[in-house]
């Protein structure tokens, strides 16, 4: 009954695609923004942006929604609106102070999770995004299992240069697998940096292994791109500003973009094919 | 009694914390007790990354298993002189691309063996790291160790 449930909630949803990592800090929420400021750019398309990292959350501030509330209607909770396009769901607004731990084991993340998918009132939605925390644990178990109901096109995993990264994120391509998600490739963040005054390239997180190229081919998924390090990111996350649309001549523009359209291509692909299967 | 005797001896316990993942925890705690050690102190770390262990890696020892004795886990000695006591769920894994992909419960049940069937012996300075969040991990591990000196926390970020 309650897969019948969730599955009658997301039975709008076209696309799905979550956000993992395995390693912290690398950048998934961040990507997990641009994202979908990127898909949402085209007006014609319904973007839903899902943060289910419980303990840090860090979308509401990226998107410039703190101190946001959710509000509750008949059909459900409204998601918080960026921009008519692109609603947005995330415990930081159930929070009463950004600074309110949520020190939950388990069984109780696992609850919330649950009540976003369930309760939500995500409405047509084009593109589900789903951002995770780092990790492979509750969180990430859980969402796979109750998005069963409806589908999932893929997964997109972040990194960054070095092994000690690619070792967390060998893992959650492992657990892809074992759970049988379709891995949509990864993207290598934080992937050099060109200084503004000399344009010198320097690795400030030196691939010591070949970086996620390596690991790519290794393991045979696809690299979807690498995005250069650029102070400009961090500033727009802080300031809760699309970076895409704040720096739009950054090299670090160019590749997410081309990283986006790589994924919104799978999707698409994906899409057709099942419609040939149907 | 078991209990007593792993952690008898360990005279300062420190957690090494953020919240925030890729600040340089695991970093951090390695440099403290390689420089601790330089420093003539006996140190062990406790690697409580159920997901992401990466102090095996930062300390080249990523190879390592992890035997038992009467009174528990034998802990890895690493480090130049082979003087560091290390645990980590990093050893108990069969291969290391292998992902720990459990759920709460689970993880709490290891914590709690960490923390009191680890053969330990005397140590100055036992450094505790710590995976990002505010969860089961963290949770369990000062439950386990509440009974014991905990010294205090130091928490790690980066400026953003």
């Amino acid at each position: 009954a309650e897969a019948a449930e969730l599955r009658a909630r997301l039975r709008a949803v076209r696309h799905t695609v979550l956000v993992l990592s395995g390693k912290g800090g690398v950048g998934k929420s961040t990507f997990s923004a641009l994202l979908a400021h990127g898909l949402a750019a085209d007006e014609n398309k319904q973007v839903a942006l899902l943060d289910i990292d419980i303990c840090g959350p860090s979308i509401p501030k990226m998107m410039g929604l703190e101190g946001e509330q959710v509000h509750q209607s008949g059909s459900g909770w409204s998601p918080v609106y960026v921009e008519e396009n692109l609603g947005v769901m995330s415990v930081g607004f159930l929070l009463s102070s950004p600074d309110d731990a949520v020190i939950w084991r388990g069984p109780k993340k696992n609850g919330l999770i649950k009540q976003f998918l369930r309760d939500v009132d995500w409405g047509e939605v084009d593109y589900l995004i789903v951002d995770t925390p780092p990790g492979t644990s509750d969180e990430h178990l859980s969402i796979v299992q109750y998005l069963s109901a409806t589908h999932i096109d893929g997964a997109v995993i972040v990194t960054t240069p070095q092994e000690v990264s690619l070792q967390d994120v060998r893992k959650e391509i492992n657990f892809c697998r074992k759970v049988k998600l379709p891995i949509i490739g990864v993207v290598e963040n934080m992937s050099g940096f060109v200084c503004p005054k000399c344009k010198n390239e320097s690795q400030i997180f030196p691939p010591t292994t070949g970086g996620a190229e390596k690991m790519c081919q290794n393991l045979n998924v696809s690299l979807l791109g690498k995005v250069p390090l650029d102070p400009q990111i961090g500033k727009s996350c802080d300031r809760g500003q699309s970076f895409l649309a704040e720096a739009p001549e950054s090299p670090a523009t160019l590749s997410y973009r081309n990283i986006i359209q790589r994924i919104q291509e799978y999707c698409e692909q994906h899409h057709l094919q099942e419609e040939k299967i149907m | 009694l078991t209990e007593r005797t792993n952690l008898a001896g360990v005279r300062h316990i420190l957690l090494v914390l953020s919240g925030k993942g890729g600040v340089g925890k695991s970093t951090l705690s390695t440099e403290l007790a390689l420089a601790l050690r330089n420093a003539g102190k006996r140190v062990g770390i406790l690697d409580v990354d159920l997901c992401g262990p990466s102090i095996p890696r930062m300390l080249r020892v990523q190879d390592s298993a992890v035997h038992q004795c009467d009174s528990g886990w034998v802990p890895v000695f690493v480090g130049q002189d082979k003087a560091i006591a290390l645990m980590s769920i990093g050893f108990l894994l069969e291969r290391p691309d292998d992902a720990v992909v459990w759920r709460g419960p689970k993880k709490n049940a290891l914590i709690k063996q960490f923390v009191t069937d680890v053969a330990w012996g005397d140590l100055d300075f036992l450094i505790v790291d710590t995976p990002p969040g505010t969860s089961d991990e963290h949770i369990s591990t000062v439950e386990a160790l509440r009974p014991h000196q905990l010294l205090g926390a130091i928490l790690v970020t980066t400026p953003q």
